[in-house]
C-alpha cells in the first residue's frame, strides 16, 4: 500500500450552514454608531432575508471541511477521459487576478479597456495560427456553445447561398451533444456508423452526402481517442456537395501545434479553452468555447468583432452577414485572461510538447493495461484510450464496481460507460502533465484491481471504503429523486 | 449478465433486431422490451412514452428507456396508434426488469396493417440474430 496515494483518514462531518446558526452570532464587529439612531420609513421595511448567524471560524470551518470532501485534480491524477483534467498551472489566476483586469467593467467603454481588447484580439490570432483558420470568435460560453455557434455560422453560410439545407451527418464516434447543436439550427441529424478500425470510412460519408446536406460534424480525434485518417478525403466528398465540415475541436490537446484542423479540410472549429487551454473545468469554471473559421465564413461570426486600428482596439457590431449576438458582452473574459497566460507562458513549443506528452501518456497507459483489461480497439490511439470489461465479466464485475474501487486507491475513476460505440467502456485520458511515476501508480492501481476481481469480488462490488460515503444506491436516486434537503 | 441460452424469450412473442417484443391480442399489439434489453440495460430507472393518439410507423423511434448506464430508444414494431400507454411505469419503471412481459408492457398501438406482424422475427431468428 506505500506508494498509493489512497489512504484513510479523518474525514469531519459538517451540517449545513443553517444548522450551525446561532441567533445573535456575528464575523463582524460593526463600529460604534456616530449619528442619532432614527426608525426607517415603514415603505422600505420588509421581511429580513434568512441568513445564517455564524462566526468567522464557523464559515472557515465550514468551506475548508467542504473541500476536503472534493476531489481535484490539485488532490490526485484525474484521468477522466474526454475531459482533459490537466493540471491548471497557477501563474494563469496570477495574471487573470491583476487589478487592471479583475476591476475591468464591461461598460467602462472602448477608451478604459484598451488593454482588455489587446488580450482578446492577440488570444484571437494565436488560436486562429495555432489551428490553422482565418478568424475567430472568442464569445460562446463553452464548448457546445460553441458547437452551436459554428453550426449557426454553417447555417448562415447554407441560407446567404439562397438555398437552406435540412440534414446533417454525425457519425457514432462524435460527441454526444453535436446532434443537439444541430437539433437547435433545425438540421435534422443523419448518424454514421464508424468502420471496423473506430474512424470513419469515406464511403459511409459519400453513401449519404447529398444536397440537400449542410455538413458534416466530425470529433477529430475521436470519441475512441483515435485520429481520423482520412478526414481530408472526406472533408473533399463533403465540399464536393456544397456541404462544410465542422470540426469538434474538444479533443485538440491531442493534435495542438502538430495538426491544423483549418489545413486539412475543417472549415469551423471549435475549441475548449477549458480543457486544451489549461483553464478550469467541473467545478472551477465557467468554460470558454471560442470557434475558429475560414476567410470564407468570417462575415457570418457573431458580434462584437474585435478590429486593431494602427495601435489601438474598437469593437465592431457592423457586421450584415453576422448570426447576431451570443452571449452578454463579450464572452467569459476571465477565462480568456487564463488561456493568453497559458499560450504565452507554454510558446510554440511547449504546446507542441504538450500534445507530444498527452499522447505518449496515454499510449503508455494503453500498452501497459492491454493485457489486464480488454481493448477493443488496439491500435496508437491519441490522448485517451478506451478499455472495457469484458476480460473481468466471468467474475461479474463491471466497469462501474472498477471504478468505484479506483476511489479507494487515491484515484479519480476513468469516463465510464461512454462512448457508447464501446460496451461497458472505461476511457483513461492521462494527459500530459502526469509524470510517469503517477501514471506507474494508475497503472498498478487497475492491476491490482483486476486481481482483486478474480479472488475478491464480492469486496469490489461494495467499494469504495475510504470515502467520505460508499457506494451509493444510484437506482434509488434516480428512480426516486430527493430534490431538496 | 445473462448468457443467451439463460434469457427468457417466450414462444408466443415476436421480436425485433431492437430488442422489442410485440403480441397481438384481438385488434391490438402490445409492445414492450424483451428479457435480452431489460437484462444489457440493467437497473431501468426511467421510461419515456408516447401520447395515446400518436401515430407511428415501423421501426420508428417511439420513446426511451433510461438506466443507471445509458439512455436508449425504443423503436416500435409495428405500423399504428397509440391506443393506451403503461401508465404504471412512471411510478415503477422497474418493472420492466421485473417482468418484462407482464406489468411492465410499454404500449398499446392499433395496427394499421396486422401483416407487419410477419416481417418481425420468431424466437428462434432473434435468437439466431442475437448469436451473429
Amino acid at each position: 500500500m506505500s506508494n498509493r496515494p489512497g489512504t484513510s483518514g479523518l474525514i469531519f462531518k459538517e451540517p449545513q450552514l443553517w444548522d450551525k446558526s446561532s441567533e445573535g452570532r456575528c464575523a463582524v464587529s460593526i463600529p460604534r454608531t456616530d449619528v442619532e439612531r432614527s426608525e426607517l420609513d415603514k415603505k422600505y421595511v420588509g421581511d429580513a432575508p434568512d441568513l445564517p448567524q455564524l462566526s468567522e471560524l464557523d464559515v472557515v470551518r465550514h468551506y475548508t471541511r467542504l473541500s476536503q470532501w472534493n476531489f481535484g485534480v490539485d488532490s490526485g491524477m484525474y484521468p477522466l477521459g474526454s475531459c482533459t483534467m490537466k493540471y491548471n498551472p497557477k501563474t494563469n489566476e496570477v495574471q487573470a487576478a491583476r487589478q487592471g483586469f479583475a476591476g475591468a467593467h464591461p461598460l467602462s467603454g472602448e477608451e478604459f479597456s484598451q488593454g482588455a481588447l489587446k488580450l482578446m484580439y492577440y488570444l484571437e490570432k494565436y488560436l486562429a495560427t495555432i489551428t490553422g483558420f482565418d478568424a475567430v470568435s472568442l464569445q460562446p460560453a463553452a464548448g457546445a456553445h460553441g458547437e452551436l455557434a459554428g453550426m449557426l455560422v454553417i447555417h448562415a453560410y447554407h441560407a446567404k447561398k439562397g438555398k437552406q439545407r435540412s440534414k446533417i451527418i454525425i457519425p457514432d464516434t462524435a460527441h454526444g451533444t453535436n446532434p443537439a447543436s444541430a437539433t437547435l439550427c433545425g438540421y435534422q441529424s443523419i448518424n454514421i456508423k464508424s468502420g471496423e478500425k473506430g474512424i470513419l470510412e469515406p464511403e459511409a460519408v459519400a453513401a449519404v452526402m447529398d444536397e440537400e446536406t449542410a455538413g458534416i460534424m466530425i470529433t477529430n480525434p475521436n470519441t475512441l481517442g483515435l485520429f481520423e485518417d482520412n478526414l481530408k478525403e472526406i472533408a473533399g466528398i463533403v465540399h464536393e456537395k456544397g456541404g462544410l465540415v465542422y470540426g469538434d475541436g474538444a479533443n485538440m490537446n491531442a493534435i495542438m501545434g502538430v495538426v491544423k484542423p483549418g489545413e486539412i479540410g475543417v472549415d469551423v472549429l471549435h475549441l475548449n479553452l477549458h480543457k486544451t487551454f489549461a483553464t478550469p473545468h467541473g467545478g472551477g469554471g465557467p468554460g470558454s468555447g471560442p470557434i475558429a473559421v475560414t476567410k470564407e465564413l468570417e462575415p457570418f461570426l457573431p458580434i462584437p468583432r474585435i478590429e486593431q486600428e494602427i495601435d489601438t482596439y474598437k469593437l465592431v457590431t457592423d457586421c450584415p452577414d453576422t448570426v447576431g449576438r451570443l452571449h452578454t458582452f463579450y464572452g467569459h473574459f476571465g477565462v480568456m485572461i487564463k488561456a493568453y497566460s497559458y499560450i504565452l507562458s507554454m510558446g510554440a513549443k511547449g504546446l507542441k510538447d504538450v500534445s507530444t506528452y498527452a499522447v505518449l501518456n496515454a499510449n503508455y497507459v494503453k500498452e501497459s493495461l492491454k493485457d489486464t483489461m480488454n481493448l477493443p480497439y488496439d491500435q496508437p490511439c491519441m490522448h485517451e484510450c478506451v478499455f472495457n470489461d469484458e476480460n473481468q465479466r466471468e467474475f461479474h464485475i463491471t466497469t462501474m464496481d472498477m471504478a468505484k474501487r479506483l476511489l479507494d486507491y487515491g484515484f479519480h475513476p476513468p469516463t465510464v460507460y461512454f462512448p457508447l460505440v464501446v460496451d461497458g467502456a472505461f476511457m483513461v485520458e492521462p494527459t500530459e502533465t502526469e509524470s510517469k511515476e503517477y501514471i506507474d501508480q494508475f497503472i498498478d492501481a487497475v492491476k491490482a484491481i483486476s486481481k482483486e476481481a478474480e479472488t475478491d469480488p464480492d469486496k469490489l462490488k461494495k467499494a469504495p471504503y475510504l470515502t467520505k460515503v460508499t457506494r451509493l444506491d444510484e437506482v434509488t436516486a434516480a428512480r426516486k429523486p430527493c430534490l431538496r434537503g | 449478465m445473462k448468457e443467451i441460452d439463460d434469457l427468457n424469450l417466450p414462444d408466443d412473442l415476436k421480436y425485433t433486431e431492437d430488442h422489442e417484443w410485440a403480441k397481438s391480442e384481438g385488434d391490438l399489439v402490445t409492445v414492450g422490451l424483451n428479457d435480452y434489453a431489460q437484462d444489457q440495460l440493467g437497473e431501468i430507472v426511467f421510461v419515456e412514452v408516447p401520447e395515446v393518439g400518436d401515430t407511428f410507423s415501423q421501426g420508428d423511434e417511439f420513446g426511451s428507456v433510461e438506466s443507471v448506464k445509458a439512455v436508449s430508444e425504443m423503436y416500435i414494431p409495428i405500423s399504428g396508434e397509440v391506443v393506451e400507454v403503461n401508465e404504471g411505469l412512471e411510478d415503477a419503471p422497474e418493472l420492466v426488469n421485473q417482468e418484462c412481459y407482464g406489468g411492465g408492457w410499454v404500449i398499446k398501438v392499433k395496427p394499421d396493417d396486422p401483416l407487419e406482424m410477419d416481417k418481425l422475427l420468431d424466437k428462434a431468428a432473434y435468437l439466431d440474430m442475437l448469436k451473429g
